[in-house]
């Protein structure tokens, strides 16, 4: 098999088996973190723009240690999206920075669909990196390859995704993948966070902390972006963390087995205790492992087409 | 000079005849069968096509003065005669806003002076449309305007729009709504429902625009004063406006062709030329505006043209103003209604003609009448045809059927007996 899309843009769009042989090649690509030289020459003399018109430092370093063990060489390029002066459009910076012979994209912006308006308009390869509240497809790859690597299968497997579900792309991706790949979701979060319509995602939405939890193999816990969520969503972080956060003593509702995940950075103390972020069940530091070997292999399965 | 139409079907809104019609200085002369004229007298054959009163689009936006990068009046009107429209009502929000006689003067004598379109612009409400202070209605009537709104935003204050009300049907004029509850709308961009779920396009309730809607219907219970209702787009708004007509009260309103044509599962694509406002809905309240339609509830049609520039539409989705243009797609997609079965053509008449004149007090027009000015439209109900850049007199191409095969035309637009546009 191979991966024959211009973009990865949404796991929205993808197969069950494309998601499947993105996986296979991240773990064919995590050994390569761990020798003493780190590198392989698969993208020499190739570009990859990391343009990031919000705000990120993990997800672009992961990225950028990706496109650099590969040997592509990389740039960085960061500007505000939501800046309403008259500068320069997104799609002629886009056409600019193509210009100047990029091979990928790596895109992160503010808002939904943005990511597919720019693929729509560049030969150039285009990796979404989180569009608004839409997908973010590698953060989602990288759950599920440390969610194999624990849990060896996704059918019926049982997974709770607790938080901000309305706005969050973690979710979304998550979403979309782990329907394709037979896995039992269930939502659980403040109600003000949950979409008044979730009929689309054909998940559980729990009402309360230990329906969510019950006999559930993963526990999925999103960050809630405190400088961002208005007042109105909820009354406070002390009461969010007692309702919906997520403690050691509230993970015995889980199976025994089960992990917890986290997109990271973590706010401790809100959506996770500490006696859960640092317990043995903890994969998040895993999942920051596999981040590099998902986005290594997105950017290998894209950037080995074209002049290969 | 004199016109003879010959043969057509003529629609009103409550009957149809194949007739012959006489046109003489500007106004209908004669109607009766096999009329017979001088040899040189200008005659349109009208054998299988259908005549109807010309239209009446009660909600424009012209962009003139001060955007006319977006559209002017000259295309404005050239867009309105393609598409069989013979009276518009521009909106106010220009740059500077309509709010005084002098602009409404302004607006009506480039129109005048361009003669395919008579225009009543619709003079804002409250000076700048900040929702705070009345303008100069009176002042603006007596230059020609006969209808007032803050269209495109909503007057948040309960007593500014009470005062406004008041003081509108003081002087005979009437005011057009545009309802929306701005707090609950806040940075959303499409409908709230399925597709902002599976999108993560932030939503918009349907009862952003039905809460306001039942404050505007109470206003106009408290003033007795007329409101007209502008793009309805929801099943709840529907059901407000019924029970307010039940009760007696003195509300009108309109729908955009828009919405009883797409759901907002076009969006699925992000494509900016379908984000609107009020947006698209869901297909049972696009059900329900079409049998709103068909059982007089919802009393016109109107456009709620929007013309932007397509670079402004050639942004993130968030970011691209709202709006479609619509002109000539009117008589396309409304003919839609009528192959579909669920209005009639004299129900077409009275959606874009009729009513419309009866709301705005037009007498002289809505009708084809001996006596009445010679408005009129010929359409040709099966034509196919191409809607494409050729086609479009609009400055602006903000529509997702630019590039689509349409059925239904206006074939000939006369105003005052004029040919106007043939297409």
């Amino acid at each position: 098999m191979s991966f024959k899309k211009k973009d990865l843009i949404g796991l929205k769009d993808l197969s069950k088996d494309e998601i499947l042989f993105i996986l296979e090649t991240a773990e064919k690509f995590k050994e390569i973190g761990k020798r003493d030289v780190k590198k392989v020459p698969t993208l020499k003399g190739r570009t990859v723009v990391n343009l990031f018109f919000e705000p990120s430092t993990r997800t672009r370093t992961s990225f950028e240690i990706a496109a650099k063990r590969l040997s592509a060489d990389t740039i960085n390029f960061s500007s505000s999206a939501s800046s309403t002066s008259k500068g320069e459009t997104l799609i002629d910076t886009i056409r600019n920075i193509e210009s100047m012979s990029a091979d990928i994209f790596v895109v992160r912006h503010a808002f939904s669909g943005s990511a597919k308006f720019i693929a729509e308009n560049t030969r150039t390869k285009i990796i979404n990196a989180g569009d608004g509240t839409n997908e973010h497809p590698t953060q989602a790859l990288l759950d599920l390859m440390t969610i194999k690597e624990h849990k060896k299968t996704f059918e019926n497997l049982n997974v709770s995704i607790i938080g901000d579900i309305t706005h969050s792309r973690v979710a979304r991706s998550n979403i979309w993948a782990m329907k394709k790949l037979g896995i039992n979701l269930k939502l659980f979060g403040p109600k003000t966070m949950l979409p008044v319509n979730t009929d689309p995602f054909g998940c559980n939405v729990c009402t309360n902390i230990e329906e969510a939890l019950e006999n559930t193999d993963v526990i999925m816990m999103l960050r809630i972006q405190m400088e961002r969520q208005s007042k109105t969503l909820l009354p406070s972080v002390k009461e969010y963390a007692k309702l919906f956060g997520l403690n050691r003593k509230k993970m015995q509702m889980a199976k025994k087995d089960a992990i917890i995940m986290h997109p990271g950075p973590i706010n401790r103390g809100v959506e996770l205790a500490s006696d859960a972020a640092d317990s043995p069940k903890s994969v998040i530091l895993n999942q920051v492992e596999n981040g590099v070997a998902v986005r290594m292999a997105v950017l290998y399965l894209l950037g080995i087409h074209n002049g290969g | 000079m004199d016109l003879l139409l010959k043969g057509g079907t003529i629609i009103n809104h409550d009957e149809e005849a194949v007739s012959d019609i006489l046109i003489k200085e500007g106004k209908i002369s004669k109607i009766a069968k096999n009329i017979n004229t001088e040899s040189k007298t200008e005659t349109i054959d009208c054998t299988n096509l259908i005549i109807t009163p010309g239209l009446i689009d009660m909600h424009v936006h012209f962009r003139d003065p001060g955007l006319e990068y977006k559209e002017d009046i000259f295309s404005g009107c050239d867009a309105a005669a393609a598409g069989g429209v013979t009276t518009c009502f521009p909106m106010a929000n220009t740059k500077p806003v309509n709010d005084n006689a002098f602009l409404t003067l302004y607006m009506i004598d480039k129109a005048k002076n361009y003669g395919k379109t008579d225009i009543f612009p619709v003079g804002a409400i409250t000076k700048g449309m900040k929702g705070e202070e009345l303008a100069e209605m009176g002042e603006m009537k007596q230059a020609g305007a006969l209808a007032f709104s803050d269209d495109g935003l909503p007057i948040v204050s309960s007593e500014v729009m009470r005062r406004g009300l008041e003081y509108a049907s003081g002087i005979g004029a009437f005011i057009i709504t545009h309802s929306e509850d701005l707090s609950l709308v806040g940075d959303g961009v499409i409908n709230e429902g399925e597709i902002s779920t599976i999108t993560g396009l932030k939503g918009i309730p349907s009862e952003a625009e039905e809460i306001m809607i039942s404050r505007d219907i109470l206003l106009s219970k408290l003033t007795g004063a007329h409101i007209h209702i502008a793009h309805v787009s929801t099943k709840g708004s529907v059901d407000l406006i019924r029970r307010a007509k039940d009760k007696g009260l003195n509300v009108t309103c309109e729908a955009a062709p828009h919405h009883f044509t797409f759901t907002d599962e076009e969006l699925l694509n992000y494509d900016t030329n379908y984000k609107m406002n009020p947006p698209l809905r869901g297909k049972e309240d696009v059900e329900y505006i079409k049998s709103a339609l068909k059982d007089g509830t919802i009393d016109i049609i109107a456009t709620d043209h929007a013309p932007h520039h397509p670079d402004e539409k050639f942004v993130e989705f968030d970011k691209a103003p709202n709006g479609i243009i619509g002109l000539q797609t009117l008589v396309p997609l409304t003919f839609k209604l009528i192959d579909d079965g669920i209005i009639g053509l004299k129900e077409f008449v009275k959606l874009t003609s009729y009513k419309p004149a009866k709301i705005a007090g037009l007498t002289d027009r809505g009708e084809i009448k001996e006596g009445k000015i010679a408005d009129i439209t010929i359409i040709d109900t099966d034509k196919t045809y191409l809607y494409d850049d050729k086609l479009n007199k609009s400055k602006a191409k903000n529509s997702p059927l630019l590039g689509a095969s349409l059925q239904a035309i206006a074939l000939y637009t006369i105003k005052r007996g004029r040919i106007v546009h043939k297409n």
